[in-house]
């Protein structure tokens, strides 16, 4: 018995680790060749925030230049235009927060009353949402645009924050989640402990849900900040940009020529500045991205 | 291009062993029926209270600009007599526009050789990252899906300095102009391959984990190597994994905008105001102020995604289902 598994265990455990030749060189070497087309943007990047307006043009693009100008670049960030970068910085972070956790927390109330509450409508609502989820957002701007203009709400945050705050997808993805994870039980012990019903979602099924939760907004915060075709549509004061609307304003500048100073050295640094936060979110909330794909494996 | 319903990803299983939960699912709705009214009433009304503030929401940011974008799409505004109902005229005009038109066939050529390339990488990739476990292919898994969390502006951007000759290696590198009218499609067919190909390479390999693993132990056993186990075994398993990405991104191929529009002043004689239907309609309300015909085009386009997503959802079920 032990002499059988013994010579059988080798014999299947050793084949996938370590399999000799061509299979391994070669899937490795088109990781590798993968690896470099992914990141050589931020490494260009990466060099290019070290150098002036003059050594952008005239150095090699993939190598550093003469002069180390990234201390020069990020002063003339924050003072370009009275320092409307950072505005724009603060814009996109009031615009993410804002809306990721209002849409998680409106997400999550509608996702858990659709999974566990019983209530009239309710089947023909979560229909409509069903129906609804395949709606191209892009579609809806321009109406939006002239619905909020209508309003008055047109080049406010609010134009921008609350259109944000719809959610189909995350209220189905926690929807699911909440059927499969939260227990019927512990809701109906609560109730019978005489808890009301807001008490039952905020002290019973919300941490359970913790999980789906932080992904749905980190998702959300994500696409707000990442979002551009609404704050294009929706805003035109500049003070109330977010980066990626000012950003390209500059480039546009930069391009067109306008007679100002050529901006690129300044857009360059920028956007390696607008895009530091989400490479450190996303180094240290690895395990949330992933876990947003495979929940099942965080605890 | 831009993010299919803010991106959420498409699967989450619950933790642990979920079986329990779900066995108990039909004996607590049994319990709801038999507890006393009252008790049925008070979930009613807390049920409707908690899906009050997603309801206003889909009134008021979903259905409501629709049901505008269709009423805008039949009027049209004259000087003379103002708004003015002219039922399907602006679709007419539409269809017969050949700049509409050509914007249409350029995403549709774009889609069609687009997505099957950057859904072939990262399938590719999820399956490299399925076999090997190294650091290589965690740093890999890393690099590949780092562009999804840039912005697409600012992706855009980085790409538009690389491609520039002024800026950037690729052209003397390749001797290319790869912002003329010829390449500049494929150009920016490039961009959303980087940014896009490592998300659904995650979303794919999410599927990929999820196989039992006996399946493809017992196929090794029998002697079936790794390039046979991918190709004959974990791709079919996870089709309708592969079939999700691909309608996610056709969604966004057809809405093509911020990259085209991004690139425009780089060479706007090959980025017409015209480029996508998604330029278009947008030009067309902020810089002629023609809402009613930017309307007919959203709405269009708009039905389209929408139709099509759902024929394709249903086609693809109906087959598995047959199956």
């Amino acid at each position: 018995m032990s002499t059988v598994t013994h010579a059988g265990a080798p014999a299947t455990s050793a084949a996938p680790a370590r399999r000799p030749g061509g299979g391994r060189i070669a899937s490795h070497a088109v990781m590798a060749v993968m690896t470099v087309y992914f990141l050589l943007p931020f490494w260009w990047l990466l060099v290019a925030a070290t150098k002036d307006n003059d050594g952008l043009f005239g150095s090699q693009p993939l190598w550093f230049g003469d002069g180390f100008a990234l201390f020069d670049n990020l002063s003339l960030l924050v003072t370009q235009d009275g320092g409307v970068y950072l505005k724009w910085l603060r814009n996109s972070a009031l615009y993410a927060v804002v809306s990721g956790v209002g849409a998680t927390a409106i997400a999550a109330l509608a996702g858990y009353a659709f999974a566990k509450l019983r209530f009239p409508g309710q089947g023909a609502l979560f229909a409509a949402l069903l129906g609804l989820i395949m709606v191209p957002a892009t579609a809806l701007v321009l109406p939006t645009y002239l619905l909020m203009s209508e309003a008055g709400l047109a080049d406010t945050v609010w134009a921008v924050i609350l259109p944000s705050l719809l959610n189909p997808f995350g209220v189905y993805l926690l929807r699911v989640y909440a059927h499969d994870s939260v227990p019927d039980e512990m809701l109906e012990a609560a109730r019978i402990d005489g808890a009301g019903e807001l008490r039952v979602f905020t002290r019973v099924a919300l941490p359970t849900m913790r999980p789906a939760l932080v992904t749905v907004l980190l998702f959300t915060m994500v696409a707000t900040w990442n979002n551009f075709f609404l704050p294009l549509v929706m805003l035109s004061d500049n003070e109330l940009f977010p980066l990626t609307v000012g950003l390209r304003t500059w480039y546009m500048s930069a391009i067109i020529g306008n007679g100002g100073p050529a901006l690129f050295n300044v857009i360059v640094v920028g956007a390696l500045v607008a895009i530091v936060p989400l490479i450190i979110a996303f180094l240290l909330l690895q395990r949330y991205w992933r876990g947003g794909l495979t929940v099942g494996a965080l605890k | 291009m831009t993010p299919a319903n803010g991106s959420i990803p498409t699967r989450v299983r619950p933790p642990g062993p979920a079986g329990g939960h779900r066995a108990a699912g039909p004996d607590g709705r049994g319990g709801t029926r038999r507890r006393p009214r009252r008790a049925v009433g008070r979930q009613a009304v807390a049920g409707w209270l908690f899906v009050t503030p997603f309801t206003v929401l889909l009134v008021a940011f979903l259905l409501l600009p629709m049901a505008y974008a269709a009423k805008l799409s039949l009027y049209r505004s004259t000087l003379v007599e103002g708004e003015v109902f002219a039922w399907l005229d602006n679709y007419r005009q539409a269809l017969a526009d050949p700049e509409f038109l050509r914007g249409v066939g350029r995403v549709i050529v774009f889609g069609l050789v687009q997505t099957p390339v950057m859904i072939g990488i990262a399938l590719l990739a999820a399956l490299l990252i399925d076999a090997a476990t190294s650091r290589l292919s965690r740093l890999f898994r890393l690099a590949a899906f780092v562009p999804y969390a840039v912005p697409v502006v600012i992706g855009t951007l980085m790409w538009g300095f690389l491609y520039s000759p002024d800026t950037g290696p690729l052209s003397s590198l390749t001797d290319v102009d790869f912002l003329s009218g010829d390449t500049v499609l494929y150009s920016l067919g490039n961009i959303v391959t980087w940014q896009w190909a490592g998300y659904n390479m995650i979303v794919l390999y999410a599927a990929l984990q999820g196989l039992p693993r006996e399946v493809y132990e017992s196929a090794r056993i029998d002697g079936a190597g790794a390039v046979q186990i991918a190709l004959r075994i974990k791709t079919p398993m996870i089709s309708s994994a592969i079939v999700l990405v691909t309608i996610f991104t056709i969604i966004g191929t057809l809405q093509f905008f911020t990259e085209p529009l991004i690139l425009q002043p780089l060479n706007p004689g090959a980025i017409t105001n015209s480029y996508t239907p998604n330029v278009y309609a947008y030009q067309q309300a902020f810089s002629y102020q023609q809402y009613n015909y930017s309307a007919a085009i959203s709405f269009l386009l708009g039905a389209v995604v929408f139709v099509g997503s759902y024929l394709f959802l249903f086609a693809t079920r109906r087959r598995s289902a047959l199956r």
